[in-house]
């Protein structure tokens, strides 16, 4: 059975197993399930098997064990309905390939024309569209390698848009990007969330995640823990996933003073520090979507 | 030198069955070689160009057309380099190396055991102006062939050398792209070999690709440029060889490099002196931006 046009997609998968020619497992025993009108983070290490479960979403890697689907449906018919799309890491794309920027969010398009692909202007309409979103229109000529890092990653981005994906699947989106192009398109799939559409970040950005993933799925060579934020990104949890792969700093109760007003600045070269309470809970930087949260927080420590 | 002598190659027929002959091949290739330089495969190219050997070989003596002979054999290459790269960890140049270096070796042999049959140097350096009739029916229809598979394809084959994994996500058939682009550059190869022989086959399949990427930065474009380019060589270079009284092959393909040349010297925006232009525009206008 077919959903509703807008009715929002699911994403499941149980008990995946992804086993490599050579005999490598990368992944045992992997489950999770995931409704739309969500932006879900997927945090592991490298090597974790974080780009092995990506791949078996997207039907790359045909799964040992378990499978994968779309709404009860397998991954290869969703992905002819097009529910499907995906932003690529900037280091996969070849950035020299002789392609102006029109020309690959067209690439979108290619599951709605017909055997000789030439666009029609339902697909020219979502496809300006698209590009006016991320702001790449007076831009839709240029060569794609003359882009600045963050306008090609919001080609990719334009590119899901025109798909109309809705399973969104971001590999790395904020690696290499400075921080104004990360919030422009945090916002954006914010937006695309309040669509209803289901969006899945992999990312090692621990310090980003609180701030606009509202599920978490954490993972170590299987699925080791998934819900929403506040409940998964816990101490505990995340030395379960990283191990030792994580610098601590404890900052200790004589680092906040009352004479600093109990507030402490941390700085980061890169990526966004994750700061957790007293118990290992979360800390949020933006507390508006979170009032609940925090008042249930206090109440239970009265 | 007069009109007379100009229009001499003309008026022999083998000339000008040379001539047209080789300025359709040499459109095919060209048009081919844009998606063999952005796909990556140009040492694939070069592999499959020396694997047919030995299938013309054993065609020849079996008396079956040459074209079935060297097609299977490409394509028991490729299958070959598949193979073996599926079952070792050996790096892909290094499997590619070693299998065509083999069929090549294969066929060397089987010419040198069979001189009075095999014509080492028309295998090699290809012979095209003693084509036979049979030989360019057979060159008509794989070109033909090509043409309209590129016609109807080449935006999927676009997506699939840009980006295979977008390509998969769209339920594309990307196995099927890839043994379509394989098949092309065999049957191309094939069609080519007669003009230029084994061994300089794999410039008539790269150089016009690689020319028109400098020159344009447009895939649909370069694909026309390259088809362009590659018609034109392979005409002129047909036409001079019979005043130089060289090697076809050799002529078509020392213009190709020529325009490789200019292009790479005075390519818009990739060549040479454009990147000087565009340091030296640099230069002067960052004085400018300073405080």
């Amino acid at each position: 059975m077919t959903p509703a046009p807008d009715r929002p997609l699911t994403l499941a998968a149980r008990g995946v197993t992804v086993t490599y020619p050579n005999g490598h497992v990368a992944l045992t025993d992997a489950t999770f399930a995931l409704g739309g009108g969500t932006i879900c983070a997927l945090v592991g290490v490298n090597g974790s098997g974080k780009s092995t479960l990506f791949k078996a979403l997207m039907g790359f890697v045909v799964p040992s064990a378990g499978a994968v689907t779309i709404s009860d449906e397998p991954v290869r018919t969703a992905q002819r309905r097009g529910w499907v799309a995906y932003v690529p890491q900037a280091e996969e794309v070849d950035w020299t390939f002789p392609v102006n920027v029109h020309d690959v969010v067209m690439m979108g398009r290619y599951g709605y024309m017909n055997f000789l692909r030439i666009p029609r202007a339902a697909d020219r309409d979502a496809v300006a569209d698209a590009l006016r979103r991320v702001g790449l229109w007076d831009l839709r000529d240029r060569q794609i390698g003359e882009l600045s890092g963050g306008q090609k990653k919001r080609v990719f981005v334009a590119r899901a848009l025109a798909q109309q994906g809705r399973v969104i699947l971001l590999d790395e989106p904020f690696t290499g990007v400075d921080v104004k192009t990360e919030e422009a398109i945090v916002a954006l799939l914010r937006e695309l969330r309040a669509e209803g559409r289901l969006i899945l970040v992999s990312t090692h950005n621990l310090g980003s995640v609180p701030e606009f993933c509202d599920q978490v799925v954490l993972i170590n060579r299987t699925v080791l823990a998934c819900g929403p934020t506040s409940e998964v990104f816990t101490a505990d949890n995340l030395q379960r996933a990283f191990g030792g792969a994580l610098r601590h700093f404890d900052l200790s109760r004589s680092t906040v003073e009352e004479h600093d007003g109990r507030q402490v600045t941390v700085l980061t070269d890169d990526e966004r520090p994750l700061v957790l309470g007293q118990g290992g809970h979360l800390e949020y930087r933006d507390r508006s979507a979170h009032e609940k949260l925090v008042a249930d927080r206090e109440a239970g420590k009265t | 030198m007069s009109l007379d002598l100009l229009l001499q190659p003309f008026s022999y027929d083998y000339m000008l069955t040379a001539l047209w002959v080789s300025t359709l091949i040499g459109a095919v290739c060209g048009l081919l070689s844009g998606f063999i330089t952005l796909k990556g495969w140009s040492l694939m190219g070069d592999a499959l160009s020396h694997a047919v050997v030995p299938g013309v070989g054993l065609a020849h003596l079996a008396g079956l057309p040459l074209s079935l002979g060297a097609f299977t054999s490409g394509l028991l290459a490729a299958a070959a380099m598949s193979f073996v790269k599926l079952k070792t960890p050996v790096r892909e140049d290094a499997v590619i190396g070693v299998v065509f270096t083999a069929f090549f070796a294969f066929g060397i042999l089987l010419i040198s055991l069979f001189p009075a049959q095999l014509d080492l140097k028309s295998i090699i350096f290809g012979n095209i102006l003693a084509i036979a009739p049979g030989d360019v029916a057979q060159l008509v229809a794989i070109s033909v062939l090509c043409v309209a598979v590129l016609a109807l394809q080449w935006r999927d084959l676009l997506l699939f050398s840009f980006d295979p994994n977008q390509a998969r996500t769209l339920g594309l058939p990307v196995r099927r792209l890839h043994l379509t682009l394989l098949l092309l550059l065999s049957a191309t190869t094939v069609a080519a070999l007669q003009a230029v022989g084994a061994i300089l086959v794999v410039a008539m399949l790269i150089t016009p690709g690689a020319t028109a990427y400098l020159l344009t930065d447009r895939f649909g474009r370069m694909l026309v440029l390259g088809s362009a380019l590659g018609a034109f060589t392979a005409f002129a270079g047909a036409y001079a060889s019979y005043f130089l009284d060289g090697a076809t092959g050799g002529c078509i393909v020392v213009l190709q490099t020529l325009g490789f040349l200019l292009a790479f010297v005075f390519g818009p925006k990739h060549g040479l002196l454009a990147a000087r232009r565009a340091r030296r525009r640099l230069c002067l206008v960052a004085p400018a931006v300073a405080p």
